[in-house]
């Protein structure tokens, strides 16, 4: 490889570069920076100027984002049902299609055709499969039973309820007892220095939790008022992620099924010499084996339940509480109320939702393609 | 122990079937109402089949849709090709000209496909806004065409990882430069990349919703946002929404239907190997 060659290749690539650059990572400080002004939508002369924390104190406590709170629990609720059902069934259908099923081309198919679609024609269909008094309620009658009546996206039902002012609170003491556990195994195991690390960050989560509550004020100064928000899982989700598992569940399929097709025969013919059954195998053997898989289809489904926007809008519009998510309160924020700067903060907010998936998962990818370069 | 067998047998496929029912409902849901007389569409005999039929709801639908199909066909064909070239540059470059940061750049790119697009919403809005591009198509493009990048170039990577080193040596050696070698001898070695690329970007622009429904105007709407105001309104006729989602579906049933091998492998390109 001569030396001419190495730099044309890198100057063409230096457009995808820059433009990377600019509109990915130079957009994503240029959105956190306004989420740190006043800026209210497009105008010719807009004064904007700096506020600080300001949005996001806003969000977090005043009354009139209450919605936005509720979202931000939907968002969470959403991302883990969505992962772990897809996890569930996609392996489930990979195993039953690694049974030497006759005629496996024609079922795969049946599971994916879901996945090329758009989540505006799913959720359409959607939206009336979930009509109140048709669809999915009255397909009990077909065989014979009672129809159904439960109002599938527009429940205001809702259950596990938490106060959200509490909630920072339960969440340092989840985490306070998680690395105690943690550290008092590092300390079992004679890894002292492992427990010194795990043992501050616990001590760190459970003194920021007994400041974090209406005694000590120190967080809490900002509340308007000291009354408790009740937030919990909303019922009319229930259908949201029914059809994004019905969409996606094929997804960890198809990847679990290329998984299942490179186990070698050895390992098969090994695991059934030491007599163990399907379910064993598949449970003790596969499962471990893949769990690169898994990781990817995690990162992937937890990515995509951050874009559920389109399948929310298809199939509830954007003005049903029950369903809502981040992505639709940062629309309506932005597009419709003019707010530029709260618009911004909360699509801050759901961007560090995804980095807590993808930062790990970059760098994982990138210590893989170091240790095979 | 046989008669166990033959039980199992039973089991799985019971399983697999009940399985594959409950993934056709939509679609069964979808087809016999688009099927339907607009009086025979009650609530209670939803699942009923269409007896009698008509393609009146079809024919409706697509004299409706047809500006946004063309706007959309417009998009998706001029963005699937620039991102395909870009791509088969990028991963050219990446896979067979490794130069000192090039993995890490290479990751630096990849984080543009895992972001919610919110995050650089407000930016590309009010800069299309300054540019005078919003309302029109060429802003969506150029949207596609950057957002882009990332995965054309992780995939286009992928193949050209597999031709081996040798075959850019030996053509040095015969003093082909990089752009001879690129196109003599790369280019039809990687054709199943162009099109997996062309099917995966094609797949994802026809879809998508998001940039559609904000960074355009009436007469630049693609098909999406169109079905979505279709379904949102107040007393909506199900069988013309049914069959516009037909339509929408349409191109991308089809591309999955023939060439669904290629449109697998986009898939596991974005995540198993990385």
């Amino acid at each position: 490889m001569n030396k001419k060659s190495n730099f044309i290749s890198f100057l063409l690539i230096v457009p995808s570069i820059v433009l990377v650059a600019v509109f990915v990572y130079g957009f994503i400080f240029y959105t956190f920076y306004i989420s740190l002004t006043d800026w209210e939508g497009l105008s010719l002369h807009p004064s904007i100027s700096f506020v600080g924390l300001r949005n996001y104190i806003k969000l977090f406590t005043e009354l009139s984002f209450q919605r936005f709170r509720q979202d931000f629990f939907n968002t969470i609720y959403y991302s883990f049902f969505l992962i772990g059902f897809t996890l569930i069934i996609g392996f489930l259908l990979a195993v039953l299609l690694d049974r030497k099923m006759k005629g496996e081309n024609i079922w795969r198919n049946i599971f994916l055709y879901p996945l090329a679609l758009s989540f505006i024609v799913t959720g359409t269909v959607w939206r009336w499969i979930f009509a109140p008094e048709g669809g999915l309620n009255v397909l009990p009658t077909l065989l014979g039973g009672k129809a159904l009546s439960f109002s599938w996206l527009s429940s205001r039902v809702s259950t596990f309820h938490v106060d959200w002012f509490a909630f920072p609170r339960l969440l340092l003491l989840a985490v306070f007892i998680m690395f105690f556990l943690w550290g008092a195994n590092a300390l079992f195991h004679k890894r002292y220095k492992k427990m010194g690390i795990l043992g501050a960050i616990s001590i760190l989560s459970l003194l920021l939790g007994c400041l974090y509550s209406p005694h000590s004020r120190v967080f809490t100064h900002f509340l308007e008022t000291s009354a408790a928000e009740w937030k919990g899982f909303e019922y009319a989700t229930i259908g949201v992620i029914i059809a994004a598992v019905w969409q996606y569940s094929g997804y960890a399929m198809a990847l679990y099924t290329a998984g299942l097709k490179g186990i070698d025969v050895s390992i098969r013919d090994a695991a059934s010499i030491d007599g163990l059954n399907s379910i064993q195998f598949y449970s003790r053997i596969a499962l471990p084996i893949l769990r690169p898989i898994s990781l990817s289809v995690v990162v992937v489904i937890a990515h995509i339940s951050l874009k559920l926007f389109a399948l929310i809008m298809a199939m509830a519009g954007p003005d049903n509480g029950g369903t809502s998510h981040l992505s639709i309160s940062m629309f309506l924020q932005t597009f419709r109320a003019n707010q530029f700067a709260e618009g911004a903060a909360i699509a801050s907010i759901l961007f560090m939702l995804a980095m807590i998936f993808i930062i790990p998962y970059l760098i994982y990818l990138y210590s893989q393609k170091r240790n095979t370069a | 122990m046989m008669r166990r067998r033959l039980y199992d047998r039973y089991f799985l496929y019971g399983t697999i079937a009940f399985f594959a029912l409950i993934y056709s409902l939509p679609a069964y849901m979808a087809i016999v109402t688009a099927l339907k007389y607009r009086k025979d569409i009650v609530l209670a005999h939803a699942w009923n089949l269409p007896i009698p039929f008509t393609f009146h709801a079809f024919s409706e639908a697509f004299k409706l849709l047809l500006p946004n199909v063309v706007n959309s066909i417009i998009l998706t064909v001029t963005a699937t090709i620039i991102s395909a070239l870009i791509g088969s540059i990028n991963g050219y470059v990446f896979s067979k000209y490794k130069f000192p940061g090039s993995e890490i750049i290479f990751v630096f790119l990849l984080l543009g496909m895992f972001i919610p697009y919110q995050i650089i919403l407000i930016p590309l809005f009010s800069v299309l806004n300054t540019l005078h591009l919003t309302g029109s198509l060429i802003g969506l493009i150029v949207t596609h065409v950057v957002y882009g990048i990332s995965i054309v170039t992780l995939i286009f990577r992928g193949f050209y990882d597999r031709i081996p080193q040798e075959i850019i040596e030996s053509g040095s050696i015969d003093g082909a430069g990089f752009f001879t070698i690129y196109l003599k001898l790369m280019l039809p070695l990687v054709m199943n990349g162009f099109i997996v690329v062309s099917i995966w970007q094609f797949t994802q622009i026809w879809n998508e919703f998001l940039w559609g429904t904000t960074l355009t105007g009436q007469s630049s709407q693609p098909i999406t946002v169109k079905l979505a105001q279709l379904a949102g309104g107040q007393a909506v006729a199900w069988n013309l929404t049914m069959a516009g989602a037909f339509i929408s579906a349409l191109p991308v049933l089809l591309i999955y239907i023939f060439l669904g091998k290629y449109f697998i492998s986009g898939l596991l390109a974005g995540s198993v190997k990385g």
